[in-house]
């Protein structure tokens, strides 16, 4: 059992500047489809929900920040951002931190 | 003596057979290596086949860099020991950090499955040794993500060291550098088809060398770079056996 508190993060995930998107591109083009036009620099990415427990919100962020640059993301080839969506006690509130 | 060629099977390797298979042709010993175990099992060399480890989820490669195997995998590279990461193999040294640069989705987006033509740099790596004067090397590649890329400073001093070790070619040998030539077939930097680690004893490549080791699959060429790491590992293995012998 975990004591502390649970914070509820979405960890956004682009690819750098430079960094040729494909897929980013390929959605511009398909917007001329759609009858859309003025819309460009598009640049896909992902976007990860994660819940930590930990006693405090630097601490929780740490563990983020560390999984996010080893795992989520490509230090190489692609930048990320860490929001936080919300915080409850780790222990009986993590259904209402997720929703 | 008969080189033992650990072949590492993560859970999406698919190509595992075809390695363990192009082993054997070049006259050496496969061994299955399970993504689990740490343990190498006293192997030669180790190659890491392709597939889509763990289902290439998040980006391909990286979450088998955090497998058992890969620590395991790791610390061999760091004693010297000969890695060769074939297509998902090369894309997990790349998350790992094994060999330089990444591999991006293919310029055109699209999967790419057909034969491709690639020349060796340098013919005096553990990988090329017994490649010879044949060119240029004909073999499949299938991927959907196998853009290299890495930026300017770093492929000028991937090209400065020597770490550049296959290029795309055209059929008639010339290069393929450009990213939108048709022969470069996912837009790699600099027609870059493979790399080695600064030390030369970790290679990855996007080709299909493994598939290509018998005339009745289309081309025996890249039977050459197999029997090149398997002639490699036993020779290392037996100096390393007689200086442990000398030391006695």
């Amino acid at each position: 059992m975990t004591s502390g508190r649970a914070f509820r993060f979405a960890v956004n995930v682009t690819p750098k500047p430079g960094i040729l998107d494909p897929q980013g591109r390929a959605v511009e083009g398909s917007l001329g489809h759609l009858g859309i036009d003025g819309v460009s620099g598009v640049r896909v990415g992902r976007r990860v929900e994660l819940t930590v427990d930990a006693p405090t919100e630097g601490e929780a962020r740490a563990v983020v920040d560390s999984l996010a640059s080893e795992l989520l993301s490509n230090p190489l080839i692609e930048a990320y951002a860490v929001e936080l969506l919300g915080a409850g006690s780790a222990t009986t509130s993590r259904a209402k931190v997720r929703a | 003596m008969t080189a033992r060629i650990g072949v590492v099977v993560f859970p999406g390797s698919n190509r595992d057979a075809d390695a363990m298979n192009a082993v054997r042709v070049a006259g050496g010993e496969p061994v299955v290596l399970w993504h689990e175990s740490a343990d190498l099992a006293g192997v030669d060399a180790i190659i890491l086949p392709g597939g889509f480890a763990y289902g290439d989820y998040i980006r391909a490669g990286v979450i088998a860099r955090f497998s058992p195997v890969m620590r395991a995998v790791a610390g061999f590279a760091g004693e010297g020991g000969l890695v060769l990461g074939i297509c998902n193999g090369f894309q997990v040294l790349a998350e790992a950090g094994l060999v330089p640069g990444a591999l991006l989705r293919n310029r055109g987006l699209r999967f790419v499955c057909r034969q491709v033509s690639i020349a060796p740099e340098r013919l005096d790596s553990p990988f090329t040794a017994g490649v010879g004067e044949r060119r240029p090397l004909r073999m499949p590649v299938a991927h959907g993500e196998g853009c290299y890329f890495a930026d300017e400073q770093t492929l000028d001093a991937l090209e400065a060291d020597g770490q550049v070790l296959f290029r795309y070619v055209h059929a008639d040998g010339t290069l393929a550098a450009d990213a939108d030539d048709p022969a470069n077939p996912n837009g790699s930097r600099r027609g870059i088809a493979g790399v080695t680690n600064a030390a030369g004893n970790v290679a990855g490549l996007m080709p299909h060398p493994e598939t290509a080791v018998e005339a009745i699959l289309g081309s025996d060429d890249g039977l050459l770079l197999i029997r090149s790491l398997v002639d490699s590992a036993a020779a290392r293995a037996t100096s390393g056996r007689s200086l442990v012998a000398a030391g006695r």
